[in-house]
């Protein structure tokens, strides 16, 4: 299949279709972020401005569209900034990630022997540390700031793909194209990129694809921990963290700060959602054996 | 005849796969794929290598390319043992030797486009300067094989069987080959085309001076192409000889038993045919003495304990067989 059908199949299927707008809409507002929410300090464009200095949370306003949170943080210019946050997060570390686990996984595969046999047994010594655990550890000894957060969950988020990757190489790799490939007198490199890499990315795309939501939701969950971004980041998760002490709202009006939560929590649901919907109906465009 | 050029001697060869069992992927035994196998091909010539699935044909065709590694012996090409070449001088003789596979689906690259699949040797081989050259010797070769400038932009998806294995020819002519290892070129094709492209492989040999060493499961189709045959057993040559001779005279009982399962074409005329009992045996594990007196109609106690080795029984005639002996 090549990729014109593929995008042209991806913009038939009504569920991926959604997905990609939201997506598509979340981008444009992480573009243009510096025009919908101008920053008061344009060196700190990513601390969100304070509305003063009270506790409480205040309900939407004309100043405020989406109220501010727990110390007077403006919510709406933590969605818009946020959203930048979750895209670099997102493509930083499923990024990387994938990168690392491409390379392993190929070279696992490729060459086999006890260069696979290393390679799959630190691929399953990290594989049994549980990820999120892994990931609180990390950041809490290297500290708070969006990039240790993003080296934290590289480190423990490219063995999935390596698995996949070299599963897929291994059922390639003495195909009759790579053999002819060879007598021909194609060096490794050659054959690896021109050869194998190009018929095992799909499904290492639509896991990547999948692994963007629950990337940026380990992140949130950090920040929501009190570990990951800074005070007053322009980070999702964060503002949820803020939520934390409002939740049950006051006697009689329980959901008296229902925007602390909703808000925050719409906006990681929808970019999780989106990308899920993306990689699902990727994946039903590729699998063969759901085409009827 | 005998004068002319050997161009491929395979002396000896021998592919032993280890089978490995249990956890710690211990070996307990190996696949004896090729065990002791030696021919030679003349230049211009092509041998047919005939035998049932799973003796060898395959294997023995990929170590002669270096596709595999051998366990032992020695592939004279060029008169070099192309076996002991390092890389870099093995690459120099894929110019000279290439292979055509069984499967056309398998065995084009789906995202490459027919340009690029029949471009690759040149590029690899630095045979071309520029895109444009490139492209006009994609073109040549094409048409060469019986296909068209303008499919040249497709993808292998788009052609039939036939057609595939025709990109994979022109594949396989790109770099200018002396000797093709043809792995069973026509065994995935209709029958119809099956002649086709048999003809095809027959005009390159004498346009271009080709030998070929012709791999085919069963006698009937390598009968038309072949001057010679080999006949293969569970990892052995059995038999080899000029075509006439082995159609007229066949000496081993199991190229009898091949033979007799080919369909006479005058009908009238009734043969015996030799059904063999049972299937091939495990190559792990190959019957002791002649592999074959397992199924064999006429086996006789030496069968049993000593394996027989080629011999020369009429001039360019070899057969193993005890029987022959006596
Ligand atoms: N990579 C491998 N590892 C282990 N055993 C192998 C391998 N390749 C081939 N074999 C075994 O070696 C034997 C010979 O296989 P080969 O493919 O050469 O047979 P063939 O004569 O080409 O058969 P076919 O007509 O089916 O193509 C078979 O028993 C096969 O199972
Ligand atoms: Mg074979």
């Amino acid at each position: 299949m090549e990729w014109q059908e593929i995008v042209y199949k991806l913009l038939k299927n009504k569920i991926s279709l959604i997905g990609l707008v939201i997506i598509i809409v979340l981008g444009l507002i992480a573009i243009f972020a510096p025009w919908i929410a101008p920053p008061q300090n344009p060196d700190q464009p990513y601390y969100i401005p304070r509305a003063g200095w009270g506790n409480e949370p205040k309900p939407p306003s004309r100043e405020h569209i989406f109220g501010t949170a727990e110390g007077q943080y403006d919510i709406f210019y933590g969605i818009i900034w946020g959203s930048r946050t979750a895209f670099i997060i997102g493509f930083t570390v499923v990024g990387i990630s994938s990168l690392i686990g491409i390379i392993l996984g190929t070279i696992s595969a490729y060459y086999g022997g006890w260069i696979d046999e290393i390679i799959m047994r630190v691929t399953d010594i990290f594989m049994s540390i549980p990820f999120t655990i892994a990931a609180i550890v990390m950041t809490t000894i290297l500290g708070r700031g969006l990039g240790n957060i993003m080296i934290a969950l590289i480190t423990f988020n490219w063995m999935s793909t390596a698995r996949l990757m070299r599963s897929q190489v291994l059922s390639i790799k003495n195909e009759e194209f790579v053999q002819a490939a060879r007598a021909l007198g194609a060096n490794d490199f050659r054959i690896i990129f021109k050869h194998i890499i190009v018929n095992t990315i799909f499904p290492v795309l639509i896991q990547a694809s999948m692994n963007m939501g629950s990337i940026v939701i380990t992140a949130s969950t950090l920040s929501f921990l009190g570990i990951g971004t800074p005070e007053g980041y322009a980070d999702w998760g964060q503002m949820i963290s803020y939520a934390r002490n409002w939740i049950l709202g006051t006697q009689g009006n329980a959901l008296k700060y229902w925007f602390t939560v909703l808000i925050p929590g719409t906006a990681i649901t929808l970019f999780c959602l989106s990308w899920n919907l993306i990689g699902d109906a990727f994946r039903d465009i590729l699998d063969p054996k759901m085409q009827s | 005849m005998g004068e002319e050029k050997k161009i491929l001697e395979v002396k000896n060869l021998k592919k032993y796969f280890p089978v490995k069992t249990g956890v710690f992927r211990k070996t307990t035994g190996y696949v004896k794929a090729v065990d002791d196998v030696s021919f030679y091909i003349r230049e211009g010539e092509t041998l047919g290598l005939v035998g049932e699935s799973g003796c060898g044909k395959s294997t023995t065709g990929a170590v002669i390319l270096r596709l595999l590694d051998a366990t032992d012996g020695e592939v004279i090409f060029g008169g070099k043992d192309i076996l002991a070449l390092n890389r870099r001088e093995m690459r120099e003789i894929r110019k000279e030797m290439q292979i055509i596979f069984q499967d056309p689906y398998a065995s084009l690259n789906p995202r490459m486009t027919v340009e690029e699949i029949v471009g690759e040797p040149l590029v690899i081989h630095k045979m071309v300067s520029s895109k444009k050259e490139k492209k006009e010797k994609v073109v040549e070769l094409l048409e060469n094989v019986g296909l068209t400038a303008d499919q040249m932009s497709r993808f292998p998806h788009e052609f039939s069987g036939g057609q595939r294995q025709r990109i994979g020819i022109a594949r396989a002519l790109a770099v200018g080959p002396k000797l093709i290892i043809a792995d069973e070129p026509v065994s995935a094709l209709d029958v119809s085309i099956q002649a086709q492209v048999i003809n095809l492989l027959q005009e390159l040999q004498e346009e271009f001076g080709l030998t070929y060493l012709f791999i085919a499961h069963d006698l009937s189709v390598v009968k038309h192409i072949s001057n010679r045959v080999a006949v293969m057993y569970l990892g052995k040559i059995v038999e080899i000889t000029g075509k006439y001779d082995l159609y007229d005279n066949p000496l081993h009982p199991y190229t009898r038993s091949l033979l007799s399962a080919i369909p006479l074409p005058e009908p009238g005329k009734k043969k015996e045919r030799i059904i063999l009992e049972g299937d091939v045996p495990s190559p792990v594990d190959p019957p002791a003495g002649c592999h074959f007196h397992p199924r064999c109609p006429m086996a006789k106690d030496i069968c049993r304990e000593k394996t027989p080795v080629l011999k020369e029984y009429t001039p360019g005639h070899f057969a193993s067989c005890h029987l022959l002996d006596q």
